[in-house]
């Protein structure tokens, strides 16, 4: 089955975060994303600009409204994501555990869904 | 029908069975056929599907022809080719090739499965431990587990769940047809987790298990007192844990607990259904196999190297009560230090309430009311109706009248079980106050 790997967390912090620290989590994700294309689990992942980026769009009455920010204000915000291979739902969520963000933020996992 | 009727009873003699037998042999098979046939088909649904029709041709088959020497591999067999059969007639809603490739899973598993044929008790175990693992998966919201594991490993109809939660029908369906659905579509696996999920899963199950006993054995709001239907599903799983893992620590002291606890089933409750405290119990009434049962899964559970489980330290509790002749005879201050043991390694609002009960046996209702008002100063049990009682007693002991009559007040306006009511309603009566 293929998952798709949600990773939220508090920008504010993230952001807070000194050049050193930045730097090492990195490097650990870096090490995360080999291990698992090593092992066959990974199919695509990024890293997303900060929401002050993001634009909303919605169509009403065939209008396009587009608007500033994201759809919702919440307390952790979307950062990246991974889309993986995982035999069943206990390895997905033992690969969403390692991701590096698993510590400070939280790790959505989401299956895939699949029209036959 | 006359025919019909005097046709099988005269079969049932040339070796057909009766209908009420082949029922209660189903019955005591259900389960896990039903746990095999999730293994072989790989799904909920379709395998209660194929449950029940396993059943129908059982009715069919052995009124005539009698009880097969393995009526267990006999359902499976039978659920598992109807099962087949529905794919094949469903085959309008799939593509050929996804009928064929289901079927051949099917058959691929049955092949693995052949043991189910013969001997292999081994694999209907492992069968019934990956239901009891898939039903409890965390990914499930905590009463999903619950009413799923009723409901599938229990064999409860979703009607008694439904009645044991206090929901309507419709809630408790749509909570088992979503759960359902999330194992498929989430890729829940039908597994016993590997070993290094295992502890933090296996107390999750022990979760479930606790509170399908706690349900039968303290429900919530009712008439009666316990449901003995939850308490003997609760100790059939525990047992069933337990005699597959038994080198773990956990299972063996829950099912003490519970053993422990179920012994005093008899004498906790009067002729009309009134609470009988544990002090005035007739302790001749208690189970003595049982707690005989109890006391050495206690020992053994005691004797895991590491630290004490929460279960195994309320199991030495249980125990503790268990042993004494009669009530005066209770060694509290060692029940006191074994809540305090709990209350070092997994603290609850709970267990500090009964801590501090214990305390009040050993050091008097003054020390106990202080532990109690310091409970209810922090406002985590707000609702639980058994802090207001405790305090109404140990406020009662101590002859503040008006004092108790408040507080058994408060207790009565929590509590909606209607033995511990009628129990609130005598003690103010006592005590002059109306309700």
């Amino acid at each position: 089955m293929q998952y798709l790997l949600l990773i939220y967390q508090n920008e504010a912090q993230a952001g807070a975060a000194s050049p050193a620290q930045m730097a090492a989590m990195h490097q650990e994700y870096g090490a995360f994303t080999q291990s698992i294309v090593k092992s066959g689990n990974f199919k695509a992942g990024d890293a997303l600009q900060a929401t002050s980026t993001a634009t909303t769009v919605r169509v009403r009455d065939g209008k396009t409204m587009t608007t500033d920010g994201p759809f919702a204000e919440t307390r952790e915000q979307l950062a990246g994501y991974y889309l993986v291979e995982a035999k069943n739902l206990d390895e997905a969520t033992s690969l969403a555990a390692r991701i590096p963000s698993a510590r400070i933020g939280s790790i959505e996992v989401r299956p895939i869904r699949k029209f036959d | 029908m006359p025919a019909t009727d005097s046709r099988r009873s005269q079969e049932s003699r040339d070796g057909g069975c009766p209908v009420p037998e082949v029922e209660r042999v189903f019955r005591a098979e259900a389960t896990r056929v039903l746990a095999t046939l999730i293994s072989l088909l790989g799904d909920f649904d379709r395998a209660e599907d194929a449950a029940q029709d396993a059943f129908s041709a059982a009715l069919e088959q052995w009124t005539e022809t009698g009880i097969p020497g393995n009526p267990r591999a006999w359902l499976v067999a039978a659920g598992r080719n109807r099962a087949i059969d529905r794919l094949r007639r469903h085959r309008r809603f799939l593509s050929k090739r996804q009928e064929l490739a289901h079927i051949a899973a099917i058959e691929a598993q049955s092949q693995l499965a052949t043991g189910i044929a013969s001997e292999e008790e081994s694999r209907l175990q492992d069968d019934l431990l990956r239901l009891i693992f898939t039903c409890c998966h965390p990914a499930l919201a905590q009463e999903a587990r619950v009413a799923l594991t009723l409901r599938t490993v229990c064999g409860l109809t979703t009607e008694e769940i439904a009645s044991v939660f206090l929901l309507p029908v419709p809630t408790m369906a749509q909570r088992l047809v979503r759960a359902k659905a999330k194992i498929r579509e989430a890729g829940i696996p039908y597994e016993v987790p590997a070993d290094e999920l295992l502890p933090e899963r296996l107390d999750g199950v022990l979760a479930v298990i606790y509170l399908v006993f706690t349900q039968g054995y303290a429900p919530a709001s009712g008439a009666s007192l316990t449901r003995e239907d939850l308490c003997r599903e609760a100790i059939r799983l525990g047992r069933l844990l337990h005699a597959v893992m038994p080198a773990h620590p956990g299972p063996d002291a829950l099912l003490a607990l519970m053993l422990l606890h179920d012994a005093r089933r008899d004498a906790r409750a009067g002729p009309e259904g009134d609470i009988i405290l544990l002090e005035q119990q007739d302790r001749s009434l208690w189970d003595r196999r049982q707690i005989e049962e109890g006391l050495a899964l206690v020992e053994a559970s005691l004797r895991h190297p590491g630290r004490p489980g929460a279960y195994a330290v309320q199991a030495a509790i249980a125990a503790l009560h268990m042993r004494a002749a009669t009530f005066a005879e209770t060694d509290w201050p060692q029940i006191a230090g074994l809540y305090e043991v709990l209350l070092r390694l997994y603290p609850t609002p709970v267990i500090e309430l009964n801590h501090a009960v214990a305390v009040a046996m050993v050091d008097g209702p003054e020390r106990g009311l202080m532990l109690l008002d310091a409970i209810a100063a922090r406002g985590t049990l707000a609702n639980y109706h058994p802090l207001p009682a405790a305090r109404a007693e140990m406020l009662r002991r101590l002859g503040c009248q008006s004092e108790a009559i408040e507080a058994y007040r408060e207790a009565l306006a929590l509590a909606s079980l209607e033995p511990v009511r009628r129990h609130l309603v005598d003690r103010l009566t006592e005590l002059g106050g109306s309700r």
